[in-house]
């Protein structure tokens, strides 16, 4: 008994933790959701030269139906809790990508009103610089991001509630 | 120096009101009392012609007396002529009536007025705070408010 | 018997078709909405207070993030209002004068893409977003080849430009200028006879002349209510007046006028930048002004006298006349002035900036109100909002 020959060249054998990492990473589904300079920026990566789709990477309307919000732009205090509330809306696993000046570290507005960076409220996966950050540069964050999910550990176990998801560093 | 033709008329209408006239690159300023602004804006577009509101703004001269300026850059559609007029407002007093009922447009410049830089505004059908949050403290564009807001360091670069 | 009352709906912050971070609170009666009351400021930066903390040249680069789709006219508006105040308003030379009115047409064709894109997007005409997103990289490029960067150029400086033109550029101009029209003629071809884009469009969001006066419209959305009113012509600066353009007036007052004056606006930019083109001659492109204006980079490097100059300029910065100006100029969306108090210092006592998509907005809530809710989309787009410049 026991295996007699090896398997075919159809057959994949992995992890679950790293199949559920895969799909997640390999289907980032961002919000749409721009708030200054930065959101024209992600408007021209969305569109035909820079094609995001390519990398799985939809935009939803909706927070309940993405995984990734990219804060493009100014966070003001005003804008602060409605940022806080549609995170809180998204489900979990969720990431965050700051991009650009502004939201990575409140940019040029040392102002009254401007929050200095939004990592002061939410948990900032990816920060990339720039102001605003070319469309390159933004997909490099993206792929910077999905080289990030694909280290986590524990995912599947978490996702049917074993245990924590483990991410690196 | 030829003095602009709607000061004189403005002169002739309303006499004890100008203040003062002061011409600087060709734009002509008018300082005037702020009891008659409204019945002085209703002339300018009625009479002069002045339809259009480009701009309202306050500007505070702190440490002066008075120390707000209420200004109105208005604009004549028909002859391409730009006028600009200014009030003075005395901080122990800090209001003007509106022009909201003159031009329809001073009606959101009003409230951004008073939301940053506390000038309020009598008659006013919506004075209501417009950029900062509702329950925002203090009027940021004065110059006694820190750039920084008061909860933090002041800032420590250039110094005038 | 019957029972009705109304709902009040919630529209943005979060909002695809909101352009940016605006909120509206709707009422509706059923599908009609009886009142808009617009929420603004979820952008607002604190730039007219940063900028009294700023030498007059340091506040260019925050220009450009007011309105970020049309950045070299907030740009020119700016240096245009330090120029007057400092009183150097006719030594700037004829080059600078014809590049810098070159470049906001490229602007404003610019900005007149993102408008068509996202009006018919918002719409539901999807096509025309990637195609007119497509045209705008070129113009994109063209912002890369002479400032560095794809949006935030901060390009012109007081007195004349950063630098000047690189090798090349005039001819991809010209190749974009001829390539243009017909791309213009392809969006019409696919919105202007379309059953569903005039359907939605035709009769909505109506506004008199004499109303659009009196609520401060300026730039396409007054001149689609028939008021013939366009800086450029009208109070011209950097030159405008030596150009031969028409300004384009409609008297429909509906979104459908707005969207053919914005239209034939591109295509009159094609033709003032070709005039530019033909225009062009090599000179000087800084004023000789060299107390206000930075010298030129060969000077700074290779002369005494540019070198402390350039360290002045940098570390003190200039101090103009005790005074204060008011300059306009007509930017894609309407007009866009600079209010500068002067109190002889090196850095403004008080910049007030006149947004036109502020004043544009505040007549969303007389175009909108006891129309259909899916106008108010239309309603948006057709006003062609940028909060930046709104809440500044």
């Amino acid at each position: 008994m026991g295996v007699d020959k090896t398997l075919g060249n159809n057959v994949v054998t992995t992890s679950l933790d790293k199949l559920v990492n895969w799909s997640r990473s390999r289907s980032l589904w961002p919000l749409t959701f721009g708030l200054a300079c930065c959101a024209i920026e992600m408007m021209a990566t969305g569109a035909a030269r820079f094609d995001l789709d390519r990398f799985g990477v939809i935009f939803r309307a909706s927070p309940r139906q993405s995984d990734c919000i990219v804060i493009a732009g100014t966070v003001t205090k005003k804008m602060l809790p409605v940022i806080k509330t549609v995170y809180e809306q998204m489900p979990e696993p969720k990431y965050v990508i700051a991009m650009g000046a502004c939201a990575c570290s409140g940019g040029v507005f040392d102002t009254y009103s401007v929050v200095q960076g939004v990592d002061e409220a939410l948990p900032v996966d990816v920060y990339i610089p720039g102001c605003p950050p070319r469309p390159e540069g933004l997909l490099y964050g993206i792929l910077k991001l999905q080289e990030k999910i694909m280290k986590e550990r524990n995912s599947f176990g978490a996702a049917i509630g074993v245990g924590e998801r483990i991410c690196q560093a | 120096m030829s003095e602009h033709a709607a000061v004189a008329k403005l002169k002739g209408k309303f006499p004890d009101t100008v203040l003062d006239v002061v011409e600087f690159r060709g734009e002509t300023t008018i300082t005037v009392k702020k009891e008659n602004i409204v019945e002085i804006c209703s002339f300018m577009k009625k009479d002069l012609g002045y339809n259009f509101l480009c701009d309202l703004c306050g500007v505070d001269y702190l440490g002066k007396s008075p120390r707000f300026m209420v200004v109105y850059n208005i604009y004549n559609i028909a002859t391409k002529d730009r006028l600009r007029l200014k009030v003075p407002v005395e901080e122990s007093d800090v209001r003007v009536d509106t022009v909201s009922g003159v031009w329809g447009t001073a009606n959101w410049h009003e409230r951004e007025c008073w939301d940053l830089m506390g000038i309020s505004f009598n008659n006013h059908p919506d004075l209501r705070r417009i950029l900062m949050a509702a329950d925002w403290e203090g009027h940021p564009l004065r110059k006694d408010y820190p750039l920084q807001g008061p909860g933090r360091e002041p800032y420590q670069g250039r110094h005038k | 018997m019957s029972f009705t009352e109304t709902m009040t709906v919630n529209m943005g912050p979060q909002h695809p078709s909101t352009h940016g971070v605006l909120q509206l609170i709707l009422e509706l009666d059923g599908e009609i909405v009886t009142k808009a009351i617009p929420h603004i400021g979820f952008l607002h930066r604190g730039t007219e207070k940063l900028s009294e903390h700023r030498t007059y040249h340091q506040v260019i680069p925050l220009t450009d993030r007011l309105d970020y789709l049309a950045p070299m006219h907030n740009n020119l508006g700016y240096v245009l209002a330090v120029e007057k105040l400092f009183g150097i308003t006719d030594q700037i030379p004829e080059r600078a004068k014809v590049v810098r009115v070159m470049l906001a047409e490229l602007t404003r064709l610019k900005s007149h893409l993102v408008w068509i894109a996202c009006h018919a997007l918002d719409i539901g005409a999807m096509t025309v977003f990637i195609y007119a997103f497509r045209e705008r990289e070129h113009i994109m490029n063209m912002y890369e080849k002479i400032s560095g960067a794809r949006m935030t150029s901060n390009y012109f400086r007081v007195g004349g430009l950063s630098a000047d033109l690189p090798d090349g550029f005039e001819k991809d101009v010209r190749d974009f200028i001829d390539m243009m029209p017909g791309h213009i003629d392809t969006y019409e071809g696919l919105l202007t006879g379309n059953k569903i884009w005039q359907k939605r469009i035709m009769g909505v969001g109506n506004i008199t002349g004499e109303a659009a006066i009196d609520i401060g419209l300026t730039g396409p959305s007054l001149r689609g209510s028939g008021v013939d009113w366009d800086l450029r012509r009208d109070n011209p600066y950097s030159g405008y007046e030596d150009y031969d353009f028409k300004v384009h007036v409609d008297d429909g007052c509906d979104t459908w006028a707005r969207y053919k004056v914005r239209l034939l606006e591109m295509r009159e930019a094609c033709k003032i930048i070709r005039q530019c083109l033909d225009k062009l001659k090599p000179g000087p492109i800084l004023a000789d002004c060299p107390k206000i204006c930075l010298p030129p980079k060969k000077n700074v490097v290779n002369t005494i006298e540019g070198l402390i100059h350039h360290f002045k300029i940098i570390t003190e910065g200039p101090k103009p006349e005790v005074g204060e100006i008011y300059q306009g100029v007509e930017n894609p969306k309407g007009e866009v002035g600079f209010y500068l108090v002067s109190d002889g210092s090196p850095c403004p006592y008080r910049m007030k900036i006149r947004p036109a998509s502020f004043v544009n907005l505040q007549a969303l809530p007389q175009m909108v109100e006891g129309r259909l809710i899916a106008d108010v989309v239309a309603v948006i787009g057709t006003l062609d909002i940028v909060l930046g410049e709104i809440d500044r």
